[in-house]
């Protein structure tokens, strides 16, 4: 079970916690220029670590807002948790 | 290698059993092969058999870093359909579903499939109109199935609970009657012994660590055992897409995820036949040996480690029991996770790369086991000629480019 420390709640159950894939993902500026490559990018293509792995989380059987987590992701280490837009902890890999 | 038969029994009945030949041979590896097969999975093992049977290449290598039917093709729920929603899902699945009715004589070896059908159940209105829409596409594209109400569900299936005022009320199901089960690791040995009478070779505890190439060609790789060369490797390992798409220096629109599996005590015969449902979300089985083999979704997260969620657990025993509460007090006996991964459509994707010589076959999420034969069959025709099976072309790559998704998350369900 994971342990996962809502940057406005502290920590709290994996229960409570929705994912939402993969973090610092940003919306491409002026969209109506891109390419198909360039949509299918932003769209579909994912890091898929094996590792130190940043990704979004909600909390949304509480307060319901998005956060960082960064996790490994084959141990299930969590290193920290962080504020959209803020600069993340960089863990150990392992 | 010798047949297996009523006479081979016979004659190691004289000398008790203790000189069966091996399955397979564990040869060393040489310095270069016709093909190299990364994965010595079910699919991976399908290829390299099929390529040498119908497409004549037999110097082929199946390189596997653990054991043959030690990744998810020993850890998956063993369900074997084709009740598939759209026509390319359905065609490729079908088609896996006529090699699964002649495999055991093909291969000469038992994988124990039984067409004991499944039941996919509805639990409210929109549920039902899905069935319908899939039962009738099915029909169309030459799968068989039909639509059953309550009634004939109780007959089929006394052990569900179909009151209708339980929390989700049984309304109906889709059956599919050549649906059923197989012995998976069976199935992993069957194709490894079939390939090897072949001549592939099949090298156990040998891990890629890199893919080499030249100017956009690939040359080989680099594995634990040291370097092998080929001008074609197909790569089918479920789990680890991504990690060996980065190797080759592409990125691929995968998820990689836990899923986890569940087998009770053994206990006497009291399920006949396959029963899911995507609204409870959990399916089960009962084993030849007895044993209850339960299966429910993925873990959200993405992650490595092959095991589940002490929440998906939980899920998994709820949904099961709210189908048959007669399971409450059944004990379990083991549970297991494998690493699925999923693409965007939850359809795999089979055929070339970026990297000419360059071939995968990945993304089979959490359903890849039932299309084993089918998937080798149109991957090795890849490999062969160098351009996708009329079967496997809509399940490109490029697809993700073009936009010609194959939506089958939730229309085929998403429990499998």
């Amino acid at each position: 079970m994971l342990l996962i420390e809502c940057p406005w709640c502290g920590e709290r159950d994996e229960s409570e916690f929705s994912y939402a894939g993969e973090a610092h993902i940003a919306r491409p500026l002026e969209t109506e220029k891109l390419s198909d490559e360039e949509w299918a990018n932003y769209l579909f293509l994912r890091k898929n670590i094996k590792g130190l792995h940043r990704e979004l989380w909600n909390h949304a059987a509480g307060c319901r807002r998005y956060f960082n987590v960064e996790r490994n992701t084959v141990s299930y280490k969590i290193s920290g948790s962080y504020k959209i837009g803020e600069q993340g902890p960089v863990g150990d890999d392992t | 290698m010798s047949k297996y038969s009523i006479f081979s029994l016979a004659r190691n009945a004289m000398s008790f059993h203790q000189n069966w030949e091996k399955v397979w041979r564990s040869p060393e590896p040489k310095k270069q092969y016709d093909v190299i097969i990364v994965g010595g999975g079910g699919h991976g093992l399908a290829t390299a058999y099929y390529l040498a049977k119908e497409h004549g290449i037999k110097n082929i290598a199946v390189l596997e870093k653990g054991w043959i039917g030690g990744g998810n093709t020993g850890r998956n729920t063993t369900i074997v359909r084709s009740n598939y929603l759209w026509d390319e899902s359905a065609h490729l699945y079908e088609k896996a579903m006529k090699l699964w009715e002649g495999l055991s004589q093909d291969l000469n070896y038992n994988v124990m499939f039984s067409q004991r059908g499944v039941y996919n159940l509805g639990h409210n209105l929109q549920d039902m109109r899905d069935i319908e829409r899939r039962v009738n596409a099915n029909r169309l594209n030459g799968i068989d199935g039909y639509v059953v109400g309550p009634e004939e569900i109780k007959r089929a299936i006394p052990a569900l609970n179909v009151d209708a005022g339980c929390r989700y009320p049984v309304l109906g199901a889709s059956f599919q009657p050549r649906a059923g089960v197989a012995r998976h690791d069976a199935v992993a040995w069957g194709f490894a012994r079939g390939a090897d009478q072949h001549g592939v070779d099949i090298i156990q505890n040998c891990e890629v660590t890199a893919i080499r190439q030249e100017n956009g060609e690939v040359t080989g790789v680099e594995t634990s055992k040291g370097t092998i060369l080929a001008k074609k490797v197909g790569v089918v390992v479920a789990g680890h897409c991504s990690v060996l798409a980065d190797m080759a220096g592409f990125r691929m629109p995968i998820e990689s995820h836990p899923l986890q599996a569940l087998v009770s005590e053994p206990i006497k015969p009291v399920l006949d036949t396959v029963v899911m449902s995507n609204a409870v979300h959990g399916y089960v089985s009962q084993s030849d040996k007895g044993d209850l083999v339960i299966g429910a979704g993925i873990d959200s997260y993405t992650g490595y480690g092959q095991r589940g969620s002490f929440s998906g657990i939980e899920h998994t025993v709820a949904a099961i029991i709210e189908m048959f509460p007669i399971f409450s007090r059944v004990r379990m006996n083991r549970q297991w996770g494998g690493i699925v991964d999923t693409t965007p459509d939850a359809c795999p994707i089979i055929g070339n790369t970026p990297v000419k010589g360059l071939y995968f076959n990945c993304g089979w999420g959490t359903g890849g086991f039932k299309a084993t034969p089918g998937s080798g069959w149109v991957f090795a025709h890849n490999i062969a000629t160098g351009a996708p099976h009329e079967l496997n072309a809509a399940f490109g790559l490029d697809r993700f480019t073009s936009g010609f998704l194959i939506d089958e998350h939730g229309a085929a369900g998403v429990a499998h």
